[in-house]
């Protein structure tokens, strides 16, 4: 029978089926970091239980760690007691790898998994984060769980769960110059919306994903989930294998050999059939800039803010209002006229060295405009900082007058001291633009690496295809 | 876990759609390495007009007179209706901790965020998914009648409101079987416990790099 790379995921893992098709799937990467894991934690030394298989975790600490000044540690008693209680906890259960605040190798979980060959095709990963998804980008099957299944992973290495439905999204032509995988996810999001995945795991097909980087696939998985979709997906090929050798926790010498025959299996079959799919034609998306308070509220630069009255259903116009106001934003405003307080160009969505390199293509020999108050770079990892530096990249964002920064989550969340205050507006590499997601009253507006850094010289929105 | 069989309850009603689970429980409460006393937090942002931080004591907060739950009618509401897409966003368990410690016993929604939904099961609160219609008519009902009460019977599967109308729903039996029963899901899967180590016997030999 033909299969999809996720029924042929699921197979791989099953250990047990109960009679309702719940099934026991085994889980072959845990990653940890500090904000979900210290309740599970707790959980298994009250309950006298101990970790199945140390060797399946990988840990960081990134979402409360500082941007600036690491000598000084953590500032905030809560954010560092949280932090310690993750050092703790790893030193009594242990780890395949831990790599703490200030480590060279420590940064964001779903940028430092994949850098270090710890995420390999083929596996079943779960982290305490929606944005595991990510990790789909190499064939994985990589979801997010609460801090109960975390518990429950460390207890059992095995998670409970029903077999999803599944979606192919099939991204025909190849994008335009200036038009990235960011823009290619959110008009997928603004077509399909932010339930329109739930319930599925989303495959992500066709020539614009077979040519594009492992940078790219990651950025479209990582989004998944803010299309509703627990897992995202990419078929294994030659830019996934070049992408793992050599990595530090890849296989090597025969077992690699094995290994990468195995990956190259972990392709949905021809004829494999899909319960749901999305035809998408890459040539025809714009640079898009989100204009509201969920990821679906989206348009392209050349666009304009809608007006509530454009929709029928009286949920969503209400919703439109709502974010409308949120936003300090008046319908029909030209995209192209909204001005911005912040840059910044981070988070798992956006913060590979690709995305520095683009970012900093447009930022070169050019200066942030008068109106910008802050912006930043944050490189998701040590390794990212380090290689970027080597190219040169800090230097072209510190004399455009960006500030680099030290790896971690940062503003896309702003557990650190990284916020926005009321009422700022800020041009986001991120993945959600809630109401206070980037701090309470903060106006946050996604975009790719490219449109930030066009937002960051123009002081608004810009047509980044205009500046390259 | 606590059990969940049947549970009659007052209606709170929140008429948005996609509410994430950063207005549920905004970011600078998930610095608690504890699972309880998220519940003064829940909604922080909407819920008071002042800026909310962890230790705060919730006595000295400026509560917003318009937010839904600050209204005298939905004091003390142990089942939340709301729109389609609930629990959007982020994993964050501290979604379910803040209902559950708020007092809400069930959800009810066309629809619900996969994490989340998965997440109220681990906590012995039920979200209900119902059809459009039925959710459409509920908030009719609950905005016409002050104290109106719903009854969520997890054993027969129906919700019941006062006209004596009752609307069946699903729920997986092996979550269903787990809820009722309050029970532990580590200890039910730690029974296969052979059946896993089996498993990973096996995969050891066949794909050893997965064991590196």
């Amino acid at each position: 029978m033909a299969l999809t790379l996720y029924e042929k995921l699921w197979n791989e893992h099953v250990v047990h089926v109960e009679d309702d098709g719940t099934t026991l799937l085994y889980i072959d990467r845990h990653l940890v970091h500090e904000v979900t894991s210290p309740q599970a934690f707790e959980g298994l030394k009250l309950a006298g239980r101990k970790a199945w298989r140390v060797s399946s975790i990988v840990a960081t600490a990134d979402h409360n760690t500082p941007t600036t000044d690491w000598a000084q540690g953590i500032a905030d008693p809560i954010s560092r007691q949280q932090v310690e209680t993750l050092d703790a906890n790893i030193r009594s259960v242990g780890a395949l790898a831990y790599f703490p605040f200030r480590d060279a190798r420590q940064g964001i979980v779903h940028v430092i998994g994949p850098e270090n060959g710890a995420t390999l095709p083929g596996m079943t990963v779960v982290c305490g984060d929606s944005h595991t998804s990510t990790h789909g980008a190499f064939a994985c099957l990589a979801q997010g769980i609460g801090t109960s299944e975390v518990e429950h992973v460390l207890a059992t290495q095995c998670l409970l769960q029903k077999k999803s439905k599944t979606m192919l999204v099939h991204v025909a032509g190849q994008p335009g110059r200036g038009v990235s995988a960011k823009d290619i996810v959110l008009s997928l999001i603004g077509v399909i919306g932010t339930a329109g995945g739930t319930g599925h795991a989303i495959e992500f097909g066709g020539p614009a994903i077979r040519a594009m980087s492992m940078e790219g696939r990651m950025t479209l998985c990582n989004m998944a989930i803010e299309a509703g979709a627990r897992c995202g997906l990419v078929a294994v090929d030659q830019i996934t294998i070049d992408y793992l050798r050599g990595r530090p926790f890849a296989p090597r010498g025969d077992v690699w050999d094995r290994a990468a025959a195995h990956w190259r299996s972990l392709v949905s079959d021809a004829d494999a059939h899909f319960d749901r799919r999305v035809d998408i034609d890459a040539a025809r998306i714009g640079p898009q800039v989100t204009w509201g308070t969920s990821p679906e509220m989206v348009a392209s630069i050349n666009e304009r803010v809608p007006a509530p009255e454009d929709f029928a259903d009286p949920v969503k116009r209400e919703g439109v209002e709502r974010a409308l106001q949120y936003m300090g934003l008046v319908a029909r405003t030209p995209i192209a006229e909204i001005r911005v307080d912040k840059i910044f160009i981070g988070s798992c969505t956006n913060s590979r060295i690709e995305d520095l390199r683009a970012a900093a293509a447009i930022v070169k020999g050019r200066r942030l405009a008068d109106n910008i108050r802050l912006a930043m770079v944050v490189p998701g990892s040590g390794l990212v900082k380090a290689q970027a530096e080597s190219e040169g990249l800090d230097k072209i964002f510190r004399a455009a007058g960006f500030e680099w920064r030290e790896p971690g989550c940062s503003m896309c969340l702003g557990m650190n001291a990284d916020r926005l205050e009321p009422g700022e507006r800020c041009a986001s590499t991120s993945n959600r633009n809630f109401e206070g997601r980037q701090g309470a009253g903060g106006r946050t507006h996604l975009v790719s690496p490219q449109m930030a850094a066009a937002a960051a010289i123009a002081g608004r929105f810009a047509d980044v295809r205009e500046i390259l | 876990m606590e059990k969940f069989i049947r549970h009659e309850g007052l209606v709170a009603v929140l008429d948005r759609a996609n509410v994430d689970t950063d207005a549920i429980i905004p970011k600078q409460f998930l610095k608690s390495i504890k699972r309880s006393g998220f519940g003064p937090n829940l909604f922080d942002e909407w819920r008071y007009l002042d800026h909310g931080e962890p230790g705060m004591d919730p006595a000295t907060r400026v509560p917003n007179p318009d937010f839904v739950l600050n209204q005298a009618r939905y004091r003390s509401a142990s089942i939340l209706l709301t729109r389609e897409n609930f629990g959007c966003g982020s994993s964050r368990e501290h979604a379910p901790w803040a209902l559950q410690d708020y007092g809400f016993r069930a959800l009810i929604g066309t629809s619900f965020a996969d994490i989340f939904y998965n997440n109220c099961f681990k906590n012995g609160v039920l979200p209900v998914r119902l059809p459009a219609a039925e959710v459409d008519r509920l908030f009719a009902l609950c905005q016409a009648t002050p104290g109106f009460t719903l009854t969520v019977d997890l054993d027969g599967l129906y919700v019941l409101s006062p006209d004596g109308k009752a609307v069946p729903f699903e729920v997986d039996a092996f979550r269903r079987y787990c809820l009722l029963g309050g029970y532990d899901d580590i200890g039910l899967t730690l029974r296969h416990a052979d059946k896993i180590r089996e498993f990973e016997a096996r995969r050891r030999i066949e794909q050893p790099w997965l064991f590196a």
